[in-house]
């Protein structure tokens, strides 16, 4: 297959592909025999979905809502007005850069334990967790994306007599946006996860960190396999949102071209 | 320094530091370009021509001498939006379309909006894009960017163009017809232009005032001013005064290539 | 690198000072709170030097933790089950055969979808998705899977749970890099008369090296993130994840804050580690620096 795929195709495959998986599973199931207490058959997953969905709308709420969207929220945004206001400074950039490099690196979810114990076991304990995780990669990036454009794009700015706030505005936020948009994106993939260990740690009696940990002591698989299916829809619509704004504020970028 | 000079250069020295000791950019360069000439700048590379060009924009200080533009320092200069400048590549930026690139600097120097649409189809006519206002540079060929970052540097007003390479990428063909397209635009519109190129036809052909350079350090080995005529078409490149003074030009580059 | 250490060293000795603020804001209710029952008035230093120093702090200061980690990894038995070095290592054992997974299973995948259009166009979606659902979720399965299939210690569905987190990196980084040839590159073999696969053992795959490289920082970080998440919700009594749990039940923050910094130090190490080979590889390939 050279050349250009079709439409068709690139829908056809992975979807084809992924019922395949679940007509596997499906069968795998019933025909091993395979206890419920191990591994439901999807359509049995299907089935508790359906029954509980009362019960999996306020633990979305709760878990991705309150908790994950709000944290990505409060840390994103903090991690993008930070680098603005290091990116004024070549002194704290130099220093603050390599520290902040370090620490996305760093197992951060860590301080999930200490952030229940400061702010409680609701919600507001879950999206500090996701502030701190997400507030590194997207200071790096927004930081990296700053600086990523050329000597020759600030000199015509120069000879325009440009304010700081006009170069700004006007060359280095565009240019920035594909950085910006790549640590968005990693922010969405550890929002979720953040959310949900934060519960582990501690929880009301809602979220699906907290409905997980329950069902499997009570050997309820198919709600847990249900809590999976919320998570990974809530999971790929968020990453597919920040995706599409991403197609349509960096048209202009090679890789969307 | 006469009354009609518009940017004028006095003993300049510009020494770079670099990890393998001082490297002497420019030592000892003094010129005086007056209004309305087109002025090249022609030298093999590191003879300090797009040095002195930056120097004159005030996008490197000279480390001795004196640069006035419009009698006045570079810096003032460029705060006061003196010249239009022209990079070696069009530097346009993507996210822009063609028209929004010719606007970025009417819009940071505080033109109204009407004047900017007003601005950018001027110039967008003058430079032979009309029409692909809407464009965006991506959508374009490389001649067509070049053409439309010249737009850039013409839109706002300001009497003196500055412009480093401007062809150097570009293919020869497309290279003579912008010449010819420069040549007809410095004539509408009485800019005072300032010109770097390592290609002797394309100094010979567009200037009236040729300044050749040479390295280590970088300075002036000659200044040449044109006897061609004013009208020049493409075809005057096969006269025998153009060959003259290509000549004079290829002597003039041997002549500081051999001093060193 | 060596004229940034001034501005990192203020940005670091800022940090600390900050923290200590803190600790001194953060732990004053306590103290205040003590002083007030036992009818006494402390002055300002006896209060400074009791946030300072308090045993469940909310905010502890950075001279307890670094007190605390000394002890924790220098003082104690490394077989004793108080031993950082003892919960890092398990730690680490499960963060090293998560990231041989991510490795292999990375690097498989991405030679597949190179080699085969059909095959890019129907995983690459899936491996993207896969990384978009939170593990933390799919944990518990993973333990009640791998326990059926026979697997009867922790550490088999740990490693997945890592290996699940640094594969990715790894597969984005090797299409990549399989993919780096340019069309003349390419062209040249054609003329050769090169087979498919010799273009991919002469071209293809020393072509890809640098992106693997570059690729392993983020995949060692990534598995060790798997390891300690997959500590929590596994019911683990050992592992620097394992602690942090304890610490949370028990209400001792130390743990929790010793736990987070022996986290630290792991991640620290094995990114330099890597770092290191990553250099040395580049090296022996003839990069230049």
């Amino acid at each position: 297959m050279r050349g250009q795929a079709t439409r068709m195709q690139k829908i056809a495959l992975p979807l084809g592909f992924g019922l395949l998986v679940v007509l596997l599973w499906e069968a795998m199931v019933r025909g091993l025999d395979i206890p419920l207490a191990i591994l439901p058959a999807p359509s049995e997953i299907a089935d508790r979905f359906a029954a509980s969905t009362g019960t999996l709308w306020i633990d979305f709420v709760q878990t991705v809502i309150k908790g994950a969207l709000t944290g990505m929220l409060i840390g994103t945004l903090t991690g993008f007005a930070v680098a603005l206001l290091i990116d004024r400074s070549d002194f704290l950039r130099r220093g603050l850069l390599p520290v902040a490099s370090f620490m996305a690196a760093l197992p951060i979810v860590g301080v999930a334990p200490i952030m229940v114990m400061w702010f409680g076991f609701d919600w507001h304990s879950k999206a500090a967790v996701v502030a701190v995780m997400v507030f590194f990669p997207m200071l790096v990036n927004t930081l990296a994306g700053l600086g990523a454009t050329d000597l020759m794009q600030r000199d015509l700015m120069r000879t325009y007599s440009a304010t700081h706030v006009q170069s700004l505005i006007k060359l280095r936020l565009p240019a920035a946006m594909p950085f910006i948009f790549n640590g968005l994106k990693i922010a969405t993939t550890l929002a979720l996860i953040g959310a949900i260990v934060a519960e582990y740690f501690g929880s009301p009696t809602r979220g699906m960190g907290f409905r997980i940990s329950t069902e499997v002591g009570r050997l309820g698989i198919d709600m847990v396999w249900a809590e999976i299916v919320v998570s990974a829809i809530s999971g790929t619509v968020l990453y597919g949102l920040v995706a599409l704004v991403e197609r349509w504020v960096t048209f202009w970028h090679p890789s969307q071209r | 320094m006469s009354q009609d000079t518009v940017i004028s250069a006095k003993n300049l020295s510009l020494t770079f530091q670099t990890n393998d000791g001082p490297v002497n950019a420019l030592k000892d360069v003094s010129l005086d370009i007056n209004r309305g000439e087109f002025v090249s700048f022609i030298g093999p590379s590191g003879c300090g021509k797009t040095t002195f060009l930056r120097v004159m924009a005030d996008l490197e200080k000279p480390t001795a001498g004196k640069v006035t533009v419009n009698g006045v320092s570079p810096e003032e200069a460029r705060k006061n939006r003196a010249y239009g400048y022209v990079f070696q590549a069009a530097g346009l930026y993507p996210w822009r379309t063609i028209g929004g690139n010719i606007r970025l600097p009417l819009e940071i120097m505080g033109y109204d909006k009407a004047a900017q649409a007003e601005r950018v189809k001027q110039v967008l006519e003058l430079v032979e894009l009309a029409g692909f206002e809407k464009k965006y540079p991506w959508q374009l060929s490389g001649g067509m960017q070049q053409r439309a970052s010249i737009a850039r540097a013409l839109a706002f007003d300001a009497d003196i163009l500055l412009m480093d390479e401007p062809f150097g990428a570009l293919d020869e063909i497309v290279r003579d017809h912008l010449n010819e397209q420069l040549l007809a635009l410095w004539k509408k519109t009485n800019k005072t232009i300032g010109f770097v190129t390592h290609s002797i036809p394309e100094a010979v052909f567009l200037s009236t005032k040729i300044v050749v350079m040479s390295p280590r350090p970088g300075r002036i080995s000659d200044v040449i001013d044109s006897p061609l005529p004013a009208e020049r078409p493409l075809d005057i490149r096969d006269t025998k005064e153009f060959i003259e003074l290509s000549h004079r030009v290829r002597e003039g580059l041997r002549a500081g290539h051999e001093a060193e | 690198m060596r004229r940034n250490i001034g501005p990192i060293l203020v940005v670091v000795l800022a940090i600390i000072a900050i923290w200590y603020a803190g600790s001194f804001a953060m732990n004053r209710a306590w103290t205040m709170d003590q002083a007030a029952r036992a009818g006494t008035e402390p002055s300002f230093s006896e209060v400074f030097r009791d946030t300072m120093n308090q045993d469940r702090a909310v905010l502890p200061a950075p001279h307890q933790v670094a007190a605390e980690l000394y002890d924790g990894i220098i003082d104690k038995k490394v077989t004793s089950k108080r031993s950082l070095v003892y919960h890092g290592y398990i730690t680490f054992q499960a963060t090293m055969a998560g990231f041989a997974l991510g490795i292999v299973g990375g690097v498989a995948l991405a030679v597949i979808i190179v080699l085969s259009r059909a095959m890019d166009l129907t995983l690459m979606p899936w491996a993207i998705i896969s990384q978009t659902i939170p593990v933390v979720a799919l944990a518990p399965m993973i333990v009640v899977l791998s326990n059926a299939l026979g697997a009867d210690s922790l550490m088999v569905p740990k490693a997945i749970i890592a290996g699940y987190l640094s594969f990715f990196p790894v597969l984005v980084s090797m299409v990549a890099g399989l993919r780096s040839p340019d069309a003349m590159q390419l062209d040249l073999l054609r003329t050769y008369g090169a087979t498919k696969g010799q273009v991919f053992w002469k071209l293809r795959l020393p072509a890809s090296m640098p992106y693997f490289f570059a690729s392993l920082k983020i995949a060692v970080a990534a598995s060790l993130v798997g390891a300690i998440v997959g500590e929590l919700p596994t019911g683990a009594i050992a592992g620097l994840g394992a602690r942090m749990l304890i610490g949370s039940q028990f209400g001792e923050p130390m743990i929790m804050w010793s736990a987070l910094f022996a986290a630290a130090l792991l991640a620290a190490l094995l990114i330099w580690v890597v770092t290191w080979v990553e250099r040395l590889a580049g090296r022996l390939m003839g990069v230049q620096a």
